[in-house]
C-alpha cells in the first residue's frame, strides 16, 4: 500500500532563498504528522507544496501515490487544505461558498445540500450559514473553512494552525471534523508544540534553511 | 559557453556590414523618383524585417520555455525581444527620415507597413513594464512567455487589419522608373538583409554571454557568501 | 475529475452572483461611458454624430469603459487568497479561462445594452443601425473578453495592476478596434445604414476572436501554476 506522503530531499526555492532545504518524510496512511518550527522555517511552504499549489524545486515528492509535480492532477480533490486564508468569497454566504466548493469537486444537487447541512450543524454554524461571509467574525469564518476543507471527504488533510481564531467551543467542534479519523492522513502545522502532540504519530521540526527529517512523536 | 563562436560571428557581421555599405553607396543605382535618400531603404527595411523575425523568434523561445520549464529559453526570449525592440527604434527613426525625404512629413499614416510596425513596437514596448511589475522570478518568466506568445499571435493580425484599413495603398518605393526591382537593387537589399540578420544575432549572443558571465559571477559570490555589488533591484532574467 | 461543464457553470455562476449582489463594476462602467459621451459632445462641439466620428466615439468610449471594469473580475479572487480555492479543485483549468472570459463577455454585453441606446438617443437620428451594430459589437466583445481575461489574470498578480492592464491591453486591442470601427462606420452613415465591407470586417473580428481564444486556451494552465 502506498504511503500517504513520501518526501526525499524536497527543496523549494524562491529565487536564491531556499524555503525548504531538503525535507525527508514518510507518512503512512492514517497517520498524523505534526510540523513545528520558528517563523520563516517553511512550514506553510511545505503545506502548499503538498497541496500541489507550489511546485517542488528539487528532490522527490509523492502524495497519495502521485509524483509531484507531474501527476499533481491525480491528487486534487483528494486533499483538504485549511490554510491561513479561509478561501471564502466575502460576498457570498457560508452556504453558497460550500455549494460552490461542492460543485467544483463534482458533488452535486441533493447530496451536496445534505452534506452541507450536516457539516454546518456539526460546526455550530447552522444559524449563520446564510449570512454573507463578510458579516461573520474571524472565528465563524474559520468554522466554515473547516467545513470547506472536509466537504469532499479528502484522504489527506493539510492543516495550517487549525485552531487560529477559534474559541473553546469552536475548537471542540472542529476537532470532530478535522481530528484523527481512520484511514485519513493529516499534516498539522502549529506553533504550539504540546497542543497536538498527543494525536500525532510523527513530528517534523523545520529550521530556517536547514534540511530536516521526521521522527516518531 | 555562450561565448563560443562569438568571435567568428562578429567578424562575419562586420564583414557583411562593410560589404553591404559599399554596395549601397557604390553599386546600387540611384532611384529615379527619390534620389539619394532612397538609399535609407536599404537600412530601414532590413532592420524592420529583422526586428519582426526577432519578435517571432522571441515567441518561439517563449513556447519552448513554457513547455520545458527551462529558464534558459526564457532568457533567450527576453533578449530576442529586447534586441528587436531596439532595432524597432531604429526602424521608426529611419522610417521617419525616409518619410520626410519622400513625402515631406516626418510621419505619414498612409504607409500601412510603417503604421503596423509602430503598433507592434508599442505592443512590445509594454513588455518591460509588464515584466518588471511581477516580483516572483519564476512567475515573471512564465508570464513574460505568455506575453511573448500573445504578442506573436498579434503581429500578423495587426498587419492584416491595418492594411485593410487603408483604402488607398501607398505605392511601395521598391522600384526605379521602369517599375519592378532591378537586379542591382535586389542584390544590395539582400546583402543588407543578411547583414542586419547577422548583426541581430551577434548582438543577441553578445548580450546572452554578458548575462551568463554576470550570472556566474553572482553565483560564485553567493557561494562564497560575499556581499554582492548592488542589489538585484530589477530582477532581470538571469542566465545560468 | 469534475466535468468541465459543471466547473464552468459553477465558476461563471459564482462571478455573476457576486457581481449582481455587489454591483461593483457594471454601474461604474456605464456611468463612465455615459459621462464620456457628454464630454465628447463638448470636446468635439457636436450634437449629432454620424459615420466615422460616431463609430470612433462609440467604440473608444466602450473600450475604455471596458478596460476600467476588466480588473474587477480578478481583484476579488486575489483578495480572498488568490485563486487557491479554484486551483485546489479537480478541474480542467481551461474551464477557468472559459468561465472568466464568459463573465467578462456578459459584463460587456450588459454595458452595451445600457449605453448604446443612450448613445443613439444622444447623437443618432435613427435606430435603424442598432441591430447590425449589436452584432458587430458582440464579436468585438468576444475578442475583448479573451484578451482582457488573459492580460488581467496576469496583471492582477503584479505590483502596478491598475496601470498594467490598460497598458498592455490597449495595443492588443488595436486590430480589434480597426475592425470594429471599420464595420460600424458605414452603419452610422447620414443617409442610413450601409454595409460596405461589413461581412469582411466581421470575418476579421471572428478571426481575432478565434486566435485569442485559442491562445488563452493553450496558455491559461501555465498562468495558474506556481
Amino acid at each position: 500500500m502506498t504511503e500517504a506522503i513520501e518526501l526525499r530531499g524536497l527543496r523549494r526555492e524562491y529565487g536564491e532563498r531556499a524555503a525548504l532545504a531538503g525535507v525527508d518524510l514518510s507518512l503512512r496512511r492514517g497517520e498524523s504528522l505534526l510540523v513545528l518550527g520558528p517563523n520563516g522555517a517553511g512550514k506553510t511552504t511545505l503545506l502548499r507544496v503538498l497541496a500541489t499549489l507550489l511546485r517542488p524545486s528539487g528532490g522527490k515528492a509523492s502524495v497519495l501515490g502521485a509524483a509531484l509535480p507531474g501527476e499533481a492532477w491525480k491528487v486534487r480533490g483528494r486533499i483538504g487544505l485549511l490554510g491561513h486564508d479561509a478561501l471564502l468569497y466575502r460576498d457570498l454566504s457560508g452556504r453558497e461558498n460550500l455549494r460552490f466548493h461542492a460543485r467544483l469537486h463534482g458533488i452535486g444537487g441533493d447530496d451536496a445540500e445534505a452534506r452541507i447541512d450536516e457539516l454546518l450543524g456539526a460546526a455550530g454554524m447552522a444559524r449563520r450559514a446564510d449570512d454573507r461571509v463578510a458579516e461573520l467574525s474571524a472565528g465563524m469564518r474559520q468554522r466554515i473553512a473547516v467545513c470547506r476543507c472536509v466537504l469532499h471527504e479528502p484522504e489527506l488533510l493539510l492543516l495550517d494552525e487549525p485552531d487560529s481564531n477559534l474559541d473553546a467551543e469552536g475548537r471542540e467542534l472542529a476537532q470532530g471534523l478535522i481530528g484523527p479519523a481512520p484511514g485519513r492522513s493529516r499534516v498539522l502545522v502549529s506553533h504550539d508544540p504540546e497542543r497536538f502532540r498527543a494525536e500525532s504519530d510523527q513530528v517534523l521540526r523545520l529550521g530556517i534553511g536547514e534540511a530536516a527529517g521526521a521522527a516518531a512523536a | 559557453m555562450y561565448g563560443n563562436g562569438l568571435k567568428p560571428l562578429s567578424i562575419a557581421t562586420v564583414a557583411t556590414l562593410a560589404l553591404s555599405l559599399s554596395l549601397v553607396f557604390f553599386y546600387a543605382p540611384l532611384d529615379a523618383d527619390q534620389g539619394f535618400i532612397q538609399k535609407i531603404f536599404y537600412l530601414h527595411v532590413p532592420l524592420a524585417i529583422t526586428a519582426l523575425i526577432g519578435f517571432v523568434i522571441g515567441g518561439v523561445f517563449a513556447i519552448l520555455h513554457l513547455r520545458s520549464g527551462d529558464s534558459r529559453w526564457d532568457a533567450y526570449s527576453y533578449v530576442s525581444i529586447h534586441m528587436s525592440v531596439i532595432f524597432g527604434v531604429a526602424v521608426l527613426i529611419t522610417g521617419a527620415i525616409w518619410a520626410k525625404a519622400s513625402w515631406g512629413h516626418w510621419w505619414v499614416w498612409d504607409e500601412p507597413t510603417l503604421v503596423s510596425f509602430l503598433i507592434v513596437f508599442l505592443m512590445y514596448a509594454t513588455y518591460y513594464p509588464f515584466r518588471y511589475a511581477i516580483e516572483d522570478r519564476d512567475r515573471q518568466a512564465r508570464y513574460a512567455s505568455v506575453f511573448a506568445i500573445t504578442a506573436g499571435a498579434f503581429v500578423p493580425l495587426n498587419f492584416m487589419a491595418v492594411r485593410m484599413a487603408e483604402s488607398l495603398v501607398h505605392p511601395r518605393t521598391f522600384a526605379t522608373a521602369e517599375g519592378g526591382l532591378p537586379a542591382e537593387m535586389m542584390l544590395t537589399f539582400l546583402v543588407s538583409l543578411v547583414a542586419m540578420g547577422l548583426l541581430w544575432t551577434t548582438l543577441v549572443k553578445f548580450e546572452l554571454t554578458a548575462k551568463s558571465a554576470s550570472g556566474q559571477l553572482k553565483r560564485l559570490r553567493r557561494a562564497l557568501d560575499a556581499p554582492s555589488s548592488g542589489g538585484a533591484s530589477r530582477v532581470a532574467p538571469e542566465v545560468s | 475529475m469534475t466535468p468541465t461543464r459543471v466547473a464552468f457553470s459553477a465558476l461563471l455562476g459564482k462571478d455573476l452572483r457576486t457581481e449582481l449582489r455587489t454591483l461593483q463594476s457594471l454601474p461604474a462602467m456605464a456611468l463612465f461611458a455615459v459621462t464620456t459621451f457628454v464630454i465628447f459632445r463638448f470636446g468635439l462641439d457636436r450634437t449629432a454624430l454620424s459615420g466615422s466620428l460616431a463609430a470612433g466615439v462609440l467604440w473608444v468610449t466602450l473600450l475604455f469603459a471596458a478596460i476600467l471594469g476588466i480588473n474587477r473580475l480578478f481583484v476579488a479572487e486575489r483578495e480572498e487568497g488568490g485563486f487557491d480555492a479554484v486551483r485546489l479543485a479537480p478541474i480542467d483549468r481551461t474551464a477557468v479561462f472559459a468561465a472568466k472570459a464568459a463573465a467578462l463577455l456578459v459584463y460587456l454585453v450588459a454595458l452595451e445594452l445600457i449605453t448604446v441606446p443612450i448613445f443613439a438617443i444622444f447623437f443618432l437620428d435613427s435606430a435603424a443601425a442598432l441591430p447590425p451594430l449589436a452584432l458587430a459589437l458582440l464579436l468585438a466583445d468576444l475578442g475583448l473578453a479573451a484578451t482582457g481575461t488573459l492580460i488581467s489574470s496576469m496583471a492582477v498578480n503584479s505590483r502596478a495592476r491598475d496601470l498594467l492592464t490598460p497598458l498592455v491591453l490597449l495595443p492588443l486591442a488595436v486590430p480589434l478596434s480597426i475592425a470594429t470601427t471599420g464595420a460600424i462606420e458605414p452603419l452610422l452613415g447620414v443617409g442610413g445604414p450601409t454595409y460596405e465591407r461589413f461581412g469582411t470586417w466581421l470575418a476579421v473580428l471572428g478571426l481575432y476572436d478565434l486566435i485569442f481564444l485559442l491562445v488563452g486556451y493553450a496558455v491559461f494552465d501555465f498562468l495558474l501554476e506556481d
